[in-house]
């Protein structure tokens, strides 16, 4: 084919299509590259940084860089884990993240790559940051101890004329989430639900439910996060 | 065999969930009475360390003077420290009032909560040098202490808890499965 170049991946010689991004070149290999801000077919934003692999032996956001021909790269090793493993501590230690009275547990994607990683406890001291929560929308509820700023409501959701309805404001430490007023009233009870679904962690909680899904029934349960990428490679390599 | 394992455990600021989870390896209990045997334990209601002791589990983070002096006296009488539970590790649904002034939260308590204040006529709070200090904020054991092992989990599965103390006890290297390793 025309639009395909040629690089390595763990060692193994493969194709990628000119212009997609490592991690979608390496899922469709069956590799799974972890990543918490990222949502396939939506513009990467790069802000959690546990996609981090090895780009001819450099550290490189794998879902910000595009392929490039005789790329040799590297997604799992020693040195990644313990970095993936500090990213999911920070994040844990940065919020407050009280899994036990989160209605998002089970379902949780940082929960998830905790559980993926075996992130027994973080290394770091926990900051716990007095936040608020905002119950004004009348179909989201949005806590700020749990958002780990992927910006993925913001990339995601629209009203029917385009517009932005979740926004940033101040800056730093202070950086949070908000839904615009206007838009955000008038929002759908799909745009809420979407929300939530996007939503990596409990930040965004649609509201009137809660809970729906039995322990040992939710989905990373018994199924670790990225075990669908890897099973579909696993069947491809038996058959 | 070799000399039975001494095991310590305690709760701190947690529910006794983690310790109802201990109980929860059922029959494998009697493996475990057969490697070890408990001293200062709400299991077998020693209340006081009389021997020194190889493994200490800690359930529950630390929210006031007692606690840090129980958890203290742990960390003296034991070789090997476990915080078992999110209490434990990170200080937990008890943490939540970490944001929230002391005076404010025992106000809450005492004066203005739903049921209170019939109840508490004269407004009365709680200052007796008997009655340990409440801390300023629930501080996770490790915080305190140095901790050796983490068992994440409200409760941790029964399963984890047996694997890693099978583990310690026999000193033979374990393989977690993933349906373990849980934070709710």
């Amino acid at each position: 084919m025309k639009n395909t170049i040629e690089l390595t991946i763990n060692g193994e010689k493969t194709e990628a299509m000119q212009g997609e991004y490592i991690v979608d070149a390496a899922r469709r290999q069956g590799i799974y590259i972890p990543t918490l801000c990222n949502l396939p077919g939506i513009k990467p934003a790069g802000s959690c940084r546990i996609c981090t692999v090895f780009v001819n032996d450099r550290l490189m956001t794998s879902c910000t860089t595009p392929v490039g021909r005789g790329m040799e790269i590297v997604t799992e090793s020693k040195e990644l884990d313990d970095f993936r493993n500090s990213v999911v501590e920070l994040l844990l230690v940065e919020g407050n993240h009280l899994c036990p009275s989160c209605e998002k547990g089970g379902n949780c994607e940082l929960q998830a790559m905790g559980y993926r990683l075996k992130v027994m406890a973080p290394r770091f001291p926990y900051q716990f940051p007095d936040r608020e929560i905002d119950a004004n929308n009348p179909k989201l509820i949005k806590d700020h101890n749990r958002c780990i700023l992927c910006k993925r409501c913001i990339r995601t959701i629209f009203d029917e004329e385009g517009h932005h309805i979740f926004a940033f404001r101040y800056r730093g430490h202070d950086l949070q989430i908000i839904i615009d007023p206007t838009y955000g009233k008038n929002m759908t009870d799909e745009q809420a639900q979407k929300a939530m679904d996007n939503c990596p962690v409990g930040a965004l909680l649609y509201r009137g439910i809660g809970f729906s899904t039995p322990i040992g029934k939710r989905k990373y349960d018994k199924k670790p996060i990225g075990s669908e990428i890897e099973n579909k490679r696993r069947k491809e390599v038996l058959s | 065999m070799s000399k039975r394992k001494i095991i310590a455990t305690t709760s701190l600021a947690g529910c006794f969930g983690c310790h109802m989870s201990f109980l929860d390896i059922d029959e494998r209990i009697l493996d475990l009475i057969q490697l070890v045997e408990f001293n200062k334990s709400p299991i077998d209601d020693i209340k006081k360390f009389s021997k020194h002791c190889d493994i200490g589990l800690i359930e529950g983070g630390v929210c006031n003077s007692d606690n840090v002096e129980v958890l203290k006296e742990f960390r003296k009488h034991c070789d090997i420290l476990v915080s078992f539970g999110e209490c434990a590790i990170m200080g937990g649904l008890p943490a939540l009032r970490n944001n929230i002034p002391i005076q404010e939260c025992i106000e809450e308590a005492y004066l203005y909560g739903p049921s209170v204040e019939e109840a508490n006529e004269k407004g009365i709070l709680p200052n007796d040098i008997e009655i340990p200090m409440l801390l300023d904020k629930v501080y996770p054991c490790h915080e305190v202490v140095k901790i050796d092992y983490f068992l994440p989990g409200c409760p941790p599965r029964a399963d984890l808890i047996w694997d890693i103390l099978y583990a310690l006890i026999t000193g033979e290297e374990v393989e977690l499965p993933y349906e373990v390793i849980k934070y709710d």
